[in-house]
C-alpha cells in the first residue's frame, strides 16, 4: 500500500477488488440477460401500428450483455463503495444510522410493493391503514396537530412547508416577503425560500453559536413571513431560547419553521410542537432509517399546528364511516399537490417498519446517539480545535485549526480517515466554523467502533504534527487517488460515447 | 433493543468517561419545562416477526388477488429478481451520496451508466442523474426553461398528466410564471391552431407529454419547430419509459422530462420512482439536479465524481438552480441494472409485446357495440375508449369479477365522462384481457 500504513491503522485491511470498465464496453451483438414469455397475441406489424415517422427499430449504443456480466459488473462495483454496513459513516447531520434489513422485506412484501396509486380505495386500505398509522406515530414524536406524507425529500418538505405558510399569510390578507434564514443552516434553507417566492434575510449566531435574541427583535417586522431554524443547530447545539424565539415571531405574525433533519438528537425527549414550532418537516431517510441508497429515496413528511391544516398538499388522508379511510382531493384551501400520487410509500413503510421495532424505546436511540457524540467529544477534545463549547446533542463540530499550522485542512484529515477505514465526516460545513469537521455517530456504534474512530483521528492528528504531506496527500490505499474535480467541471463528460461518436465529435 | 450495540455497563462506561452522572445530564441545555416526561405513545417494540406479521396483515387488506387494467403514469412491467438482488447489497443500500468519490466510485460509475442510458434512450446529450420523479421533472424542466429564456409565459398540453399539472401550477403559483393550457385534438393530440394562436415572445416552455396521458404519441419535429419559431423552448415529458424501445424519442426536444418507473421499479402505491431530466449539451449550466462526470486521478487512471456543483444549493444557496438535493440514486440504479438485463434486444421485444397486447385489446373491445376508441391517433400502450354507459358502473360490476377496470377519464376531464383510460403490458396475459372484455360487454349489456 505505497508504504503509508502505520501501525496506527487498525481498522483497516488490504482490500482486494476488481478492476471493471463500462458496461458498455463489455457489450456485444446477440448477447442478452433477459428473456420475456413467448407472445401469447397476434404480433402487430410497429411500422403499421405506430406509422414510419414514430417507428424506431431499437436504442442506439444499448447495452448487449449476459445475466453472468451484469451480476459481476454490479458486484465489482459495489465492492468499491464504501457504506454503513462496513462501519461507521460519521456525517454529520445526515444520520447515517443503520437501515434494518427487515424493513427491505415488508416493502417489497406482494399487497404492498405491487400496489397501484389509482386502484379503488376500498381496495387499498391496508395501504391507507399503513399511512394513517405512521402519521399517528409521527405526530406523537413531533407533538404536532396534522401531518402530510407526500414530500418526496427534505428539500421538498420545506418548499411545502413555506408554501403552507404563504398560504396561511396569504389568507390573512399578506403572503409577506422575508424568511429569515440562520447562517449556519443548510443550503436547500434559502434555495427553497427563493422557490417559495420569498426573499432570504440571514441572521448572525452569537459568539455561542445560537440565535442572538436581541437582533432577532429588531429583524422581525411585519414582513417577515417566517424564519427557518435547524433544532439542535448544524453545530449540534440546541437552541435553548426557542421558545422565546417563537413569541419574538408570533408577536408580530410570522410562523417559525423547524427544520427537522436533526430530530435524531430530539426523538422521544422533547417535542417540537411544545417548543412553540408551528411547522417541521422530517428527514424519514435520517431519523427513520430509511436508507440512503447512495442519495436516495428519501421522504419528507411535513407536520403542523392546526392553523395550517387547512392548506395541506392533496390528497388529504381522512377518516369515513365503519373505520374506512379515504383519501380526500377536493379541500378548498389547499396549496396544491407537490408531486404526484400520495408520495414515496415504499419509504413511509419502511419509516413505520423501523418505528414499530423501537416502540417509545426510540427513546433510547436517541440517547445512545446523544451519548456517542460526547463520547468523540470528550475523546477528541485538545486534539481538535473546538470552537463552540456549547453541550453536544448528537453531533460535535470541530475546527481544523490546530492542523492547519501545519498546512493541514479538514478535506486532508478526511481523506486521510479514509485509510483508517472509516467514511470522512462532512467537512467544511456549516459555514461559520472555518475548516469544519463536523461528526454524528448515530446511536448504531458500539463503544468498540468509536474507540476505533477516536484513535484513527488522534493517529492522524500526530501525523499532522510530524508528518503532514502524509496526511495531505491521502488516500493511498483507496482504488483511486484524489480526482481531478476541476477538470471534470471545466470540460464536462457526462455520458459514455462509442470510439466511432467521439471521432466524429472531434472531427 | 436489538438494533443498538451497546450494554448497559457499556454504557455507564461512556457516561462516566464523558464526565456525567446520568443520561439525563446530557440533555441539560433542553429546558426542563419543555423535556418528556412520560414516554411517547407508540406501538411495539415489535419483533422482526411481529414487524412482518403486521405488514402481511395490511397487505392482504389491499387488491391482491385482481387482474388490472390501470396504467396513468404507474405501469406494471416484468422485471427480473437479479435487479433487487443488486440493489439489495450493502454497499449500494446503505452508502451516503457520493461525495467522498474515492470511496465511492461504485455508485458514481453506476451514475454514469444511467445518464448513458437516459441519454440513448430520449435522444438528447446529456441527462441528469435523477430527481424525484416524473411529476417534479416536468416542473424542473419548466423552471429550467424559464432560466433559459427569461420568460415566464408556459403553454402545457391539457393531455399531459393531470397530476404532472398540478404539481406545475403548485410551482408556479409563487415564481412569477403563467400556466395556460392547450386543448387536444380529434386524434388525441395537441391541437396544433390553438398552440399557433397561443404561442408569442413571452413564451418560455411549450410543454408537452409523449405518449400522452391518453396514450397517444405526439410530433415532437412538428412541436419543436412551433417553439423555437417564437424563441420557446420544447419540454418532453415521458411517463411510459418502455415506449422508447418502439417510438422514435423526441430529439427534436430542448429538455426531455421522464419517468423511469417503468425500468425495474414497483408500482408501491405511488413511489419511489425516478425522474430524469435529459437536455442539450449547451444547457447543461442551467440544468436540476446531481450530474456524474468522468476525470482522472493524480496517477492518470479514469474515475467518476459529482461535477458542475456550482449549480446546486449547498454551494449556491439562494442562487442555485432547484433547491433539491437528492436524487434517487437506488432507483436510478435499479433502472441502469433493469435496462442492462433487458439490452437493447429486451427492451425491443418488450416494447413490441406492449404493442401487440393494446392493440389485441382495442381490437376485441371494439367487437363491443357502443365500444369505440376516441381518439384516432397511433398509441403504445394505453388508449381511451368509449363505453354506452358510465365508466365508474361497468368498473363496479368488474370488480365483482376481480378485475379492477381502467382509469376514469371523467375525474380528470369532465368531457370525457363516459371514457376510459385501458393499459395493457408484457405483463397481461391473453387470458386476462379476453375476461377483462367478456366482463365489459357483459357489463354493459347488464347496465340498461
Amino acid at each position: 500500500m505505497r508504504g503509508t500504513m502505520t501501525e496506527m491503522i487498525k481498522k483497516a485491511g488490504r482490500q482486494t477488488n476488481q478492476n471493471e470498465g463500462l458496461i458498455f464496453e463489455k457489450s456485444s451483438p446477440g448477447k442478452r440477460a433477459f428473456e420475456l414469455p413467448p407472445l401469447d397475441v397476434p404480433a402487430v406489424d410497429p411500422a403499421k401500428a405506430l406509422g414510419a415517422a414514430h417507428r424506431r427499430e431499437g436504442v442506439e449504443g444499448f447495452p448487449e450483455v449476459s445475466e453472468i456480466e451484469v451480476i459481476r459488473h454490479f458486484t465489482r462495483l459495489s465492492n468499491w463503495n464504501y457504506a454503513i454496513d462496513l462501519g461507521m459513516y460519521p456525517l454529520g447531520s445526515c444520520t447515517m444510522k443503520y437501515n434494518p434489513r427487515v424493513n427491505e422485506f415488508v416493502a417489497r412484501l406482494d399487497g404492498i410493493a405491487t400496489e397501484h396509486p389509482y386502484q379503488p380505495q376500498d381496495l387499498s386500505q391496508g395501504c391507507l391503514k399503513i399511512l394513517q398509522l405512521l402519521e399517528t406515530c409521527l405526530l406523537e414524536i413531533t407533538g404536532m396537530d396534522a401531518i402530510t406524507l407526500q414530500p418526496a425529500a427534505g428539500a421538498q418538505g420545506e418548499l411545502t412547508g413555506l408554501l403552507l405558510i404563504r398560504a396561511h399569510h396569504t389568507k390573512n390578507g399578506n403572503p409577506r416577503k422575508k424568511v429569515l434564514i440562520p447562517d449556519s443552516a443548510h443550503g436547500t434553507n434559502p434555495a427553497t425560500a427563493v422557490i417559495a417566492g420569498y426573499e432570504v434575510e440571514n441572521i448572525k449566531s452569537n459568539a455561542e453559536g445560537q440565535v442572538d435574541l436581541g437582533h432577532l427583535r429588531q429583524q422581525v417586522t411585519e414582513d417577515v413571513a417566517a424564519l427557518m431554524l435547524t433544532n439542535p443547530s448544524t453545530l449540534g447545539i440546541f437552541e435553548q431560547a426557542i421558545p422565546q424565539i417563537a413569541e419574538v415571531l408570533h408577536a408580530k405574525g410570522a410562523l417559525l419553521y423547524m427544520d427537522g433533519a436533526n430530530m435524531n438528537a430530539l426523538a422521544g425527549v422533547t417535542r417540537p410542537g411544545e417548543l412553540g414550532v408551528d411547522v417541521m418537516h422530517l428527514n424519514l431517510h435520517k431519523t427513520f432509517s430509511t436508507p440512503h441508497g447512495g442519495g436516495g429515496p428519501g421522504a419528507g413528511p411535513v407536520a403542523m399546528k392546526k392553523i395550517l391544516e387547512p392548506y395541506r398538499p392533496v390528497p388529504v388522508l381522512v377518516g369515513k364511516e365503519g373505520g374506512r379511510l379515504a383519501l380526500d382531493f377536493n379541500r378548498k384551501d389547499t396549496i396544491g399537490r407537490v408531486r404526484a400520487f400520495v408520495g414515496n410509500f415504499g419509504v413511509l413503510v419502511r419509516a413505520l417498519a423501523y418505528i414499530l421495532a423501537y416502540g417509545p424505546g426510540i427513546r433510547q436511540a436517541t440517547e445512545d446517539a446523544v451519548v456517542n457524540a460526547n463520547y468523540i467529544r470528550k475523546g477528541l477534545e485538545g486534539v481538535y480545535d473546538l470552537p463552540y463549547t456549547r453541550p453536544s446533542m448528537h453531533e460535535v463540530v470541530f475546527s481544523d485549526a490546530i492542523q492547519k499550522r501545519n498546512g493541514v485542512n479538514t478535506m486532508d484529515i478526511a481523506k486521510r480517515l479514509i485509510d483508517y477505514g472509516f467514511h470522512p465526516y462532512t467537512t467544511a460545513f456549516p459555514l461559520i466554523v472555518p475548516g469544519a469537521l463536523m461528526i454524528e455517530p448515530t446511536e448504531s456504534e458500539s463503544k468498540e467502533e468509536l474507540d476505533l474512530f477516536i484513535d484513527a483521528m488522534k493517529s492522524i492528528a500526530k501525523e499532522a504534527a510530524e508528518k503532514p504531506e502524509l496526511v495531505k496527500t491521502a488516500p493511498h490505499t483507496t482504488r483511486v487517488s484524489r480526482l481531478d474535480e476541476v477538470g471534470a467541471a471545466r470540460k464536462p463528460v457526462l455520458r459514455w460515447k462509442s470510439e466511432e461518436k467521439r471521432s466524429e465529435a472531434a472531427d | 433493543m436489538r438494533y443498538l450495540p451497546k450494554s448497559p455497563a457499556e454504557r455507564q462506561e461512556m457516561l462516566a468517561a464523558i464526565g456525567v452522572k446520568s443520561v439525563e445530564e446530557l440533555f441539560s441545555s433542553i429546558p426542563d419545562a419543555y423535556r418528556l416526561k412520560k414516554p411517547l405513545n407508540l406501538p411495539g417494540p415489535y419483533s422482526e416477526q411481529e414487524v412482518i406479521e403486521y405488514f402481511k396483515a395490511r397487505a392482504v387488506e389491499n387488491s391482491e388477488g385482481y387482474a388490472h387494467f390501470l396504467g396513468a403514469g404507474v405501469y406494471n412491467h416484468l422485471s427480473s429478481v437479479v435487479t433487487d438482488v443488486i440493489i439489495q447489497r450493502g454497499e449500494f443500500l446503505t452508502s451516503y451520496t457520493p461525495y467522498q468519490a474515492e470511496i465511492t466510485q461504485g455508485t458514481l460509475q453506476a451514475i454514469f451508466e444511467f445518464q448513458t442510458l437516459m441519454c440513448q434512450l430520449t435522444g438528447q446529450e446529456v441527462a441528469n442523474a435523477s430527481m424525484y420523479d416524473g411529476s417534479t421533472a416536468t416542473t424542473e424542466a419548466v423552471l429550467m426553461a424559464e432560466r433559459l429564456t427569461g420568460r415566464t409565459r408556459v403553454l402545457v398540453a391539457r393531455s399531459v398528466h393531470p397530476e404532472y399539472r398540478e404539481v406545475l401550477r403548485t410551482y408556479a403559483k409563487n415564481s412569477g410564471l403563467h400556466v395556460e393550457e392547450i386543448s387536444y385534438a380529434a386524434a388525441g393530440t395537441l391541437d396544433v391552431k390553438a398552440l399557433k394562436a397561443a404561442i408569442g415572445p413571452d413564451v418560455c416552455a411549450v410543454v408537452v407529454q409523449s405518449p400522452n396521458f391518453f396514450g397517444v404519441i405526439e410530433s415532437p419535429a412538428v412541436l419543436a419547430e412551433i417553439a423555437r419559431s417564437a424563441g420557446a423552448l420544447l419540454v418532453v415529458a415521458i411517463a411510459e419509459g418502455v415506449s422508447l424501445g418502439a417510438v422514435m424519442p423526441p430529439a427534436e426536444a430542448d429538455i426531455v422530462a421522464m419517468e423511469a418507473q417503468s425500468f425495474g421499479l414497483a408500482p408501491s402505491y405511488g413511489g419511489p420512482y425516478a425522474g430524469v431530466v435529459a437536455s442539450k449539451e449547451k444547457y447543461v449550466r442551467q440544468m436540476p439536479g446531481r450530474l456524474a462526470g468522468q476525470t482522472t486521478d493524480h496517477d492518470g487512471r479514469r474515475g467518476f465524481v459529482l461535477t458542475l456543483a456550482t449549480r446546486e444549493q449547498h454551494i449556491r444557496r439562494e442562487k442555485a438552480t432547484s433547491n433539491i438535493c437528492t436524487n434517487q440514486a437506488l432507483c436510478a440504479l435499479a433502472a441502469t441494472v433493469h435496462l442492462t438485463l433487458l439490452g437493447k434486444e429486451g427492451l425491443r421485444e418488450q416494447a413490441a409485446q406492449n404493442l401487440s397486447k393494446a392493440h389485441f385489446a382495442l381490437n376485441e373491445l371494439e367487437k363491443i357495440p357502443g365500444v369505440k376508441r376516441r381518439f384516432s391517433g397511433a398509441f403504445f400502450n394505453e388508449f381511451a375508449v368509449e363505453f354506452p354507459k358510465s365508466v365508474k358502473m361497468v368498473n363496479a360490476e368488474l370488480l365483482r369479477e376481480k378485475i379492477i377496470g381502467p382509469f376514469v377519464l371523467g375525474s380528470a376531464y369532465p368531457e370525457l365522462s363516459k371514457n376510459a383510460l385501458v393499459c395493457v403490458t408484457e405483463t397481461t396475459t391473453r387470458e386476462a384481457i379476453e375476461r377483462f372484455v367478456s366482463g365489459v360487454k357483459r357489463a354493459i349489456a347488464e347496465l340498461k
